[in-house]
């Protein structure tokens, strides 16, 4: 037994190691530039000039995030809530097909898509236009915080949604069958039976949703890299215009403390 | 009846959520001009496609950089992962639970903050612009789906299985070879599939590692788009689009329910 424990260790040792060199030793290296003078020595200047110039992209970031997360949440309950007690199998089954196409889009290509779909010009707004529902002179362009929030709803809530609706499926459907046989409707059977139950499930994608939406760079790029907008622009603009590694890496340890109150919540669960 | 019009009202906006940005960038690649104020393009044609796939044009080089790119990331992240994946499915690890969420690590904390000073760190080594160093960093970002999804597909054979090979009088290594593997081979496939879109799609750490040097089709797409060369981003974004929706609509093939299940476990 002490020989397959050693062959055990042998064997995850590679990729850990990986992991060690790749990522948790850059990680570190960044956590200490951010507290690093340009001579080295320890100092919050870094910290101080970030704010200075980019508290309001700190709060953007914030905030698009957070709305982002929260109508990914009511999108999945909603999607997942339909696609399990849905009664009609025909409407159930158009919905199956069509929720999940945006789950393996790339987030370059969304942000592509949604650039020319959500402009002033572009063809949501042609469409509406066209139906007669708005007035050439009523069309607004997204292409602002707004835009990056729809974009990352769009792209994201299939992924949480698959989780949920599959966590769905998998309960106990007596329970389902006792609360309808006694009268609730649905909507209630959804919020006091499903949803309770699959909440774990729910947390999870919606952490992992959070900090990929945390990291991505190409949406806001590609949305709106005007002012304000997203921390992951500016620290691509701290590196690439002044090699300045300083503020960058303290607007990172900023994202990395927004992610690690969401992780946290997820370690506590893993870690029982 | 009142029913099934409420039900088409919805419906019609939900697809035209979902599936308009979709069939805009469809429209885009397929238009040779298209300017305001009209609603849809002017005249349609082929010219930028030719454009696109010239021979040695730029889409098609970035086209092979990217295949090449994730190809060696899938042999990497498989070199890596099947090991690691049965030793965490089969054999008695210490802290187990912690060297699963190692390999989330990556995933669990905003990558763009930790590329940076990757990129800054390969500086010293001379793997900035390069395949190598590129490949790298896919590597470790997609080693989560490998590990976790490998590990979850040796937990789905049957234990039973492996004993009456070994009571046969088969060594560890040929049980392994004969019967564990062939068994998780479908589980493997798909976590072989999430690597490769993973590294096909991936932008952010390629936008610091890759640079000036190695341009893959996201970050070509990226330049014309930024540019406002809509149709080349359009064509390019297509071209990266196909691997992806083939994926979703096959993935119930190879993703059983019983491995599933065990994902993270």
């Amino acid at each position: 037994m002490q020989d397959r424990g050693r062959l055990g260790v042998l064997l995850v040792a590679p990729a850990l190691a990986a992991v060690l060199v790749l990522f948790i030793y850059p990680l570190g290296y960044s956590l200490v530039t951010a507290f690093q003078a340009k001579g080295g020595g320890f100092t919050l200047g870094n910290f101080a000039k970030a704010f200075e110039f980019y508290s309001v992209d700190i709060g953007f970031t914030l905030v698009i995030i957070v709305v982002s997360t929260l109508l990914i949440a009511l999108a999945s309950i909603a999607l997942g809530g339909y696609l399990t007690l849905g009664e009609n199998p025909w409407a159930v089954a158009l919905l199956r097909w069509l929720y999940r196409w945006p789950l393996f889009i790339p987030f370059v290509v969304a942000a592509q898509c949604m650039r020319t779909f959500l402009a002033k010009n572009g063809l949501m707004n042609n469409t509406l236009v066209g139906l007669g529902i708005l007035d050439v002179g009523q069309t607004i362009g997204f292409l602002d915080w707004r835009g990056i929030i729809i974009t990352f709803v769009w792209k994201q809530t299939p992924f949480v949604a698959l989780l949920v609706a599959g966590a769905m499926a998998s309960l106990d459907r007596s329970t389902i069958e006792a609360a309808r046989n006694l009268g609730a409707g649905r909507l209630r059977i959804l919020f006091e039976i499903l949803v309770p139950q699959v909440m774990p499930t729910l947390v999870v994608g919606l952490i992992l949703s959070f900090v990929t939406m945390m990291s991505v760079l190409s949406v806001p790029l590609m949305i709106s890299g005007e002012s304000p907008t997203m921390m992951t622009v500016d620290m691509a603009f701290r590196i690439n215009n002044y090699g300045d590694y300083g503020t960058a890496n303290a607007l990172g340890f900023v994202s990395y403390l927004m992610t690690a109150t969401c992780a946290w919540f997820y370690l506590k669960r893993q870690i029982r | 009846m009142r029913a099934w019009i409420g039900r088409g009202i919805v419906f019609g906006l939900l697809a035209f959520i979902i599936l308009g940005p979709l069939a805009n960038l469809v429209l885009w690649a397929a238009a040779e001009q298209w300017y305001f104020p009209h609603k849809l393009p002017v005249v349609y044609g082929t010219k930028f496609w030719e454009q696109v796939f010239k021979p040695r044009g730029d889409a098609l080089v970035s086209l092979v950089t990217s295949v090449w790119i994730a190809l060696a990331t899938v042999a990497a992240s498989l070199a890596l992962a099947m090991p690691a994946g049965y030793a965490l499915a089969r054999l008695k690890l210490p802290w187990r639970t912690a060297i699963l969420l190692a390999f989330l690590l990556p995933q669990a904390f905003p990558s763009l903050a930790v590329y940076i000073n990757i990129a800054r760190l390969f500086y010293d080594f001379r793997l900035n612009g390069t395949m190598t160093g590129v490949i790298m960093v896919h590597t470790v970002h997609g080693l989560v789906f490998a590990v976790w999804i490998t590990a979850a597909a040796f937990a789905a054979v049957e234990r039973d299985l492996e004993l009456a090979a070994r009571n046969l009088g088969a060594s560890g290594l040929r049980t392994f070879l004969t019967v564990s593997l062939p068994l998780a081979a479908p589980g493997i496939l798909a976590s072989a599939i999430f690597v490769f879109l993973e590294s096909l799609d991936e932008f952010t750490g390629t936008f610091f590692v890759g640079v000036p040097d190695v341009i893959t089709l996201p970050l070509l797409m990226f330049t014309a788009s930024i540019a406002g060369n809509y149709q080349i981003a359009a064509i390019t974004a297509l071209v990266l689009l196909v691997p992806s929706v083939m994926f979703m609509l096959v993935i119930e093939r190879f993703l059983k329910a019983d491995v599933l299940s065990k994902v993270g476990a």
